[in-house]
């Protein structure tokens, strides 16, 4: 027993290891290209874009290692939860990685220009979306439950800033026609930091699965019930 | 870069909350009132489903072997056409606890019970119920297949007669329907008259099975009934026991955890005599209340 024990936990520690250095990657990549917006800096960017291979690969290896988990060892409770867990988020980080990357690519073309000012509005979105995946890893990490509702708790702040940084740039737009090529990429560079929000939050829904066996996505849909067999 | 890997062995660890410790359950009308810890009962007390349907009730059942106790005040209810499975490792008590059922430890010189099991509504020990009749409302089904070193047909047929069934058509009828619903009938209809010893493994099982089916019984009992066969002959059986239990309520103890989960629809663990969790297979499998239920169903020991 031990050593049949002893194979499929190295291969969840294995699992473990895969996904936190995905979320590693992914902390990084996006570290990298707010930095590279804020400071103008297009070398960076061109960095972060390099990379983005690192993520996409891990993303394969961490799908095959679950689909050999689940063939090979009938997981059940809480590894079955994490497996599955596992299988759901390394997506969602690989997503929020392009999402580093588009911001890199943004940050080239914006770069070639004078700068705008709602950059200061960017810079708090970009604050919170990194908040926000950090905080959702460290849910990960500590398989905690509460720590994560906390992050899907700053998911609106993101949305309303999106909506205020929108307003402003078409303020700037209409005003100045000579700004719609700089405010069009601003405004997808403040979409994309909303949208990486979203992607950490669906992270977190899935680790209150993971530790409590709750579903709290999709609240407005009442709660599924199981068909009966015929 | 954020350094978690330390986290990565905490993230796939066996830290599950002990239910001990962790808040009232659901069933608790008033959640945020926090009781003192409850004892063991109570926990497996909360842990049980809410039976719609009952047709046996286990009552604090307690079983010994001479001086060794086997059984320690079990407590449950199962569902009137359902499937139910006891689970456990080696030596918990789950055979035992199926044998008491039909009062088949009755046999064993040193047993010694306490407690009760009703059939609907009713005492298995009521001194005014006859045990025969018990036990051809509670049928069997063995690991090891045991037909009679007879026909086909007269295997089927025995119960039947010892009933006092002797009109040969109303016997036939019998044997005919008992063997289809054992899913058996396409294969022996041919050989009714062939020695019950020449079937494979698999169809002496569904024989078995026939037998106790026809005697009309409220519930079958099945005692691993599945170990000493291949996978397509125990896929037959599993296949068999789920057109079964539309008329039939079927317990069945299994050491093969995933036969439990494909089957049943309620599963009972076992662990040293004591009802550790029961629960709807579901829920047992994918979020178990005790530790102990997930440390056996993950495989970390057992």
């Amino acid at each position: 027993m031990e050593r049949l024990h002893r194979h499929f936990q190295e291969r969840l520690d294995l699992l473990s290891e895969k996904i936190l250095r995905l979320g590693g990657l992914v902390e990084q990549a996006i570290g990298k290209s707010v930095r590279a917006l804020v400071e103008r800096d297009s070398a960076l960017a061109h960095d972060v874009i390099a990379h983005d291979g690192d993520a996409d690969r891990l993303e394969l290896e961490i799908d095959e290692l679950c689909m050999e988990l689940l063939a090979l060892q009938q997981p059940m409770a809480g590894d079955l939860r994490f497996i599955t867990t596992a299988m759901k988020i390394a997506p969602d980080l690989e997503r929020i990685a392009d999402h580093a990357v588009n911001i890199g690519e943004r940050t080239l073309e914006i770069n070639n220009e004078p700068p705008l000012a709602p950059l200061i509005d960017i810079s708090a979105m970009a604050r919170r979306a990194q908040e926000m995946v950090r905080g959702a890893l460290d849910a990960l990490v500590r398989r905690d439950g509460a720590a994560a509702r906390a992050v899907i708790a700053m998911d609106d702040e993101l949305d309303v800033r999106m909506e205020q940084v929108f307003r402003s740039l078409l303020s700037y737009m209409i005003e100045d026609p000579g700004t719609i090529s700089r405010a069009l990429r601003l405004t997808f560079v403040a979409k994309y930091f909303e949208r990486i929000g979203d992607q950490a939050t669906n992270v977190c829904e899935q680790i209150v699965y993971m530790t409590e066996a709750q579903v709290i996505k999709h609240p407005g849909v009442t709660q599924v019930k199981r068909e009966p067999l015929e | 870069m954020t350094d978690r890997t330390d986290g990565a062995k905490a993230l796939s660890s066996e830290d599950k909350v002990n239910v001990e410790a962790a808040p009232a359950p659901a069933t608790a009308p008033d959640s945020k009132a926090r009781p003192a810890a409850p004892t063991p009962q109570d926990v497996v007390q909360a842990t049980s489903p809410a039976i719609a349907d009952p047709i046996l009730d286990v009552r604090s059942l307690s079983l010994w072997y001479g001086p060794s106790q086997a059984l320690n005040r079990v407590s449950l209810v199962i569902p009137s056409k359902r499937i139910t499975a006891f689970i456990g490792p080696s030596g918990c008590g789950k055979s035992t606890l199926l044998r008491c059922i039909n009062r088949l430890n009755d046999l064993i010189d040193e047993v010694r019970i306490e407690g009760d099991v009703r059939l609907e509504g009713r005492s298995i020990y009521d001194p005014s119920l006859d045990v025969n009749a018990l036990r051809k409302r509670i049928g069997m089904v063995f690991q090891k297949s045991n037909p009679f070193p007879k026909s086909v047909f007269e295997n089927v047929a025995y119960g039947p007669r010892i009933q006092g069934v002797n009109d040969r058509r109303r016997l036939e009828h019998l044997v005919e329907s008992s063997l289809r619903g054992a899913a058996l009938w396409d294969e022996v209809k041919d050989r009714l008259a062939d020695s019950a010893l020449g079937l494979s493994g698999g169809q002496q099982q569904r024989l078995c099975i026939a037998r106790a089916i026809a005697v009309e019984p409220d519930v079958i009992l099945l005692d691993e009934p599945c170990s000493a066969l291949d996978p397509i002959a125990t896929a037959k059986i599993e296949e068999l026991m789920m057109e079964l239990k539309e008329q039939y309520t079927l317990v069945v103890v299994t050491h093969n955890m995933q036969q439990a989960s494909r089957v049943s629809d309620y599963t009972a663990f076992l662990y040293l005599g004591e009802l550790v969790e029961y629960q709807e297979t579901e829920k047992l499998f994918i979020n178990p209340v005790r530790k102990q239920t997930e440390d056996y169903i993950t495989g970390r020991f057992g």
